[in-house]
């Protein structure tokens, strides 16, 4: 701080250095942003991050690939199962294994339930920080029901560690699909109602229209990918664009905005809700019955009931657990459309228990590095709308 | 005159307990949220499990207005002297809960990065474990703390607030002494503490 | 395929190619990268995804002691063809920066240089992002320990994490 602060002698009079964060209600955990004002209005503004840096990438070198599981999981905390898949996706790519059915269709129908959740969180806590706390409230119902369906699948309400390489934890048990359906119906209603306070609200409307307007070849020169990209007029998503765990054979849309603005990124995140339910809709009347994790031993954990009755499940136990995965030495490269946008994971393995070395991109980064170019000139106002649109998770950006 | 002409409109009691009872019926939290125990406390302020039934309904992210600092979230080691700085300004009374395992203890972090506990730089009054813990476990720790305080006297000096602010002294006159940013500072001061068998700074 | 016009194009450009798995990997001469990247973008290559790098501390090529791998992946929106371009440097040689045609890159290259220390010539302002301003070392260096040096950080820890000895 004391490097970015000027002495007395090179400020201009009127203008003000003033700290937002990395302790502060709208920067949404540990964002640190220092702004230059004159007056009200932004002339500088630097981001900076890394006060939730953990040391992930480093941890994941001294841990077996199945250990890193409950790591991802803490990427981005408001929709955990989705770091999972993805990162059980790039390990099923490194392996060349492709999972059975009814683990690829759960998978999309709890990634979906994920990406509900974050839309709510980002949407819920966007407009807080503007100073609508009602939608934040009917919202985060929604997400209770959403805890509920995770905790009846995984046992556990946010980190999940649902999948595993292979497959997934366990099937999911017979409340689910019941729950699942009214979780649908409660969900529909309850954006619905979000739509109602927000969407045509005036006061909304003049918050957030034009504020943090991006263009798209700016976009994609920041790297942009997401919710934020899609708002700026490119219709790249993942799932329609290179497909994984049978996103072809579903049937949704992707919303696109035009302007890039916090208003136009709202209504994307709104209409992705809605898509994302279309989806659970179809992966609901398709559910197959099937095994839920892959048959080979030397990936997976055989069954209980073999372990302890035969040898050779017993000796694959031992081997999966103490000595790991035979890994091939070589690297991957596999994303997939998390919330935020595109979560890579880039494994390089040299064979053995360890990844060499695990690299999580995360999506929000870019978008963050382009703070100053979207608030300069605006209002301080602005910067806290624009802040919660960008749905930065330090979890994700520090890891 | 005795007590029986004053029926039920006057309670007679002790200043301590009085004083206690308006304190842990009015804890007002700042919630330092850092990472995923800030979304299970956004829960717990939310109807399911509202915190507010404990009067606790009114968040105030300035340390001059709140007396409870919830630690929701690992602190990592460039967090350190901030946290160190919001402890400093709030007003006594206060309290801390160290929400999450990641502030007790570093959680699943035993890395360069992450602070491993908080109770290392400031004084800590609950621990609730947990990863996320659940939003009855983090009520359940804010009735902790109730207890805690209904059994606090006035009169008692708080030993561990005056070792702290005695500590940042030290932490400034390091940081002077040296050229060191806070972190770095800080990160010298445990080192130096580890290296005597101690497990805080303060 | 985008690897076929390279060669066409700047042949004997490429040091060694690669697929593993679907993933297409390049890797091509410090000398070169900045034409390379130039030929990548004319090529629809617009879209720089990351960029990282690996650390492999013993690896000699040609007997130079060559540490650093810094990998860039690039996605081609047209046509969503990945490409993985890396480039080998050595502990204290430098880097050109991408950060003037490509925004992206500005804060990944901060990023890899605060990790492991590898600086980027150009660059608008090469400081450290995750790791606070006096930090003592590159984390993600292979010779720097998990634990940072603090004796406390494995106190009572029974179950070992490796310490990043290979199993």
């Amino acid at each position: 701080m004391e490097s970015i602060a000027m002495t007395r002698q090179q400020l201009d009079g009127d203008r003000m250095i003033v700290n937002m964060g990395p302790s502060h209600p709208t920067t949404h955990g540990t964002l640190h942003i220092v702004l230059e004002l004159e007056g009200e209005t932004i002339v500088k503004a630097t981001p900076r991050m890394g006060y939730l840096h953990r040391g992930v990438e480093k941890l994941g070198e001294s841990l077996s690939y199945q250990q890193f599981i409950p790591l991802t999981d803490r990427l981005n905390y408001c929709s955990s199962i989705m770091n999972n898949v993805g990162y059980a996706c790039a390990v099923e790519k490194l392996l060349g294994i492709e999972i059975p059915k009814r683990a690829q269709q759960i998978r999309v129908l709890v990634s979906e339930i994920a990406r509900i959740a974050d839309h709510i969180v980002c949407v819920g806590v966007n407009a807080v920080d503007i100073g609508a706390f009602t939608a934040f409230l009917y919202l985060f119902r929604q997400r209770e029901t959403a805890y509920d369906l995770f905790e009846m699948a995984a046992g556990q309400r946010l980190h999940t560690s649902f999948t595993r390489i292979g497959g997934l934890f366990r099937d999911i048990p017979e409340g689910f699909v019941p729950l699942a359906e009214r979780f649908l119906v409660e969900c529909e209603a309850a954006v619905d109602e979000c739509e109602r306070l927000l969407t045509h609200n005036p006061i909304w409307y003049d918050r957030t229209k034009g504020v943090g307007t991006i263009t798209a070849e700016e976009a994609i020169n920041w790297g942009y990918t997401g919710p934020c990209l899609r708002a700026a007029g490119v219709p790249q998503d993942l799932r329609k664009a290179q497909p994984y765990l049978g996103y072809e054979t579903y049937e949704f849309d992707v919303p696109v905005g035009t302007t890039g603005d916090v208003f136009d990124r709202y209504l994307v995140r709104v209409e992705e809700m809605r898509q994302s339910l279309r989806i659970i809709r179809q992966v609901l009347d398709r559910l197959e019955p099937g095994p839920v994790i892959v048959d080979d031993y030397k990936v997976a954990l055989p069954p209980k009931e073999k372990v302890y009755t035969r040898m050779e499940s017993l000796i694959h136990h031992f081997k999966l657990i103490m000595h790991g995965m035979e890994m091939p030495v070589g690297e991957v490269y596999s994303a997939t459309e998390a919330a935020n946008g595109e979560l890579g994971f880039y494994i390089v393995s040299d064979g053995g228990k360890n990844p060499y070395r695990i690299r999580v991109r995360p999506p929000c980064l870019p978008i963050y590095s382009s703070f100053e170019t979207q608030v300069k000139g605006g209002l301080i106002a602005d910067a806290v709308a624009v802040l919660g649109a960008m749905n930065v998770i330090a979890g994700e950006l520090d890891r | 005159m005795s007590e029986t002409n004053l029926n039920d409109a006057v309670l007679t009691t002790r200043l301590d307990a009085v004083v206690n009872w308006g304190r842990k019926n009015s804890l007002w939290p700042l919630p330092f949220g850092t990472a995923c125990c800030a979304i299970e406390f956004m829960s717990m302020m939310a109807s399911k499990y509202d915190l507010s039934r404990f009067g606790a309904e009114a968040m105030r992210f300035s340390p001059r207005q709140s007396d409870m600092l919830l630690i929701l979230g690992t602190v990592t080691n460039k967090m350190a002297p901030v946290l160190r700085t919001i402890y400093a300004q709030m007003a006594e009374p206060k309290w801390v809960i160290s929400v999450g395992v990641c502030a007790s203890s570093g959680g699943m972090y035993r890395t360069y990065a992450t602070l491993q506990g908080v109770d290392r730089i400031i004084p800590v009054d609950v621990y609730v474990p947990g990863c996320p813990p659940r939003p009855e476990s983090m009520i359940y720790g804010v009735m902790k703390l109730q207890e805690k305080i209904e059994k606090e006297s006035l009169s008692m000096r708080k030993d561990h607030i005056a070792r702290f602010y005695e500590s940042l002294a030290r932490q400034e006159a390091w940081q002077a002494e040296k050229g060191l940013t806070g972190q770095q500072a800080i990160r010298e001061m445990l080192m130096d503490a580890a290296g005597h068998g101690a497990g805080t700074i303060f | 395929m985008v690897i076929e016009h390279i060669d066409a194009q700047m042949p004997g450009v490429i040091m060694d190619r690669h697929a593993f798995r679907g993933d297409q990997t390049i890797v091509v001469p410090k000398a070169e990268f900045l034409a390379v990247v130039e030929l990548l973008h004319r090529e629809g290559f617009q879209f720089l995804v990351d960029i990282t790098a690996v650390d492999w501390p013993e690896r000699e090529i040609e007997g130079k002691a060559v540490r650093f791998d810094v990998v860039y992946h690039w996605l081609n929106l047209a046509s969503q063809e990945r490409l993985r371009l890396k480039v080998t440097v050595s502990d204290g040689e430098a880097m050109p920066t991408l950060a003037d045609r490509f925004k992206t890159a500005d804060w990944f290259e901060r990023e890899v240089f605060d990790l492991f220390g590898i600086r980027f010539d150009g660059h608008p302002n090469l400081e450290r992002l995750l790791t606070w301003e006096d930090f003592p070392g590159h984390p993600l260096r292979k010779d720097f320990p998990l634990d940072g040096g603090d004796p406390f950080c494995m106190e009572g820890c029974t179950a070992p994490y490796n310490n990043g000895e290979r199993a």
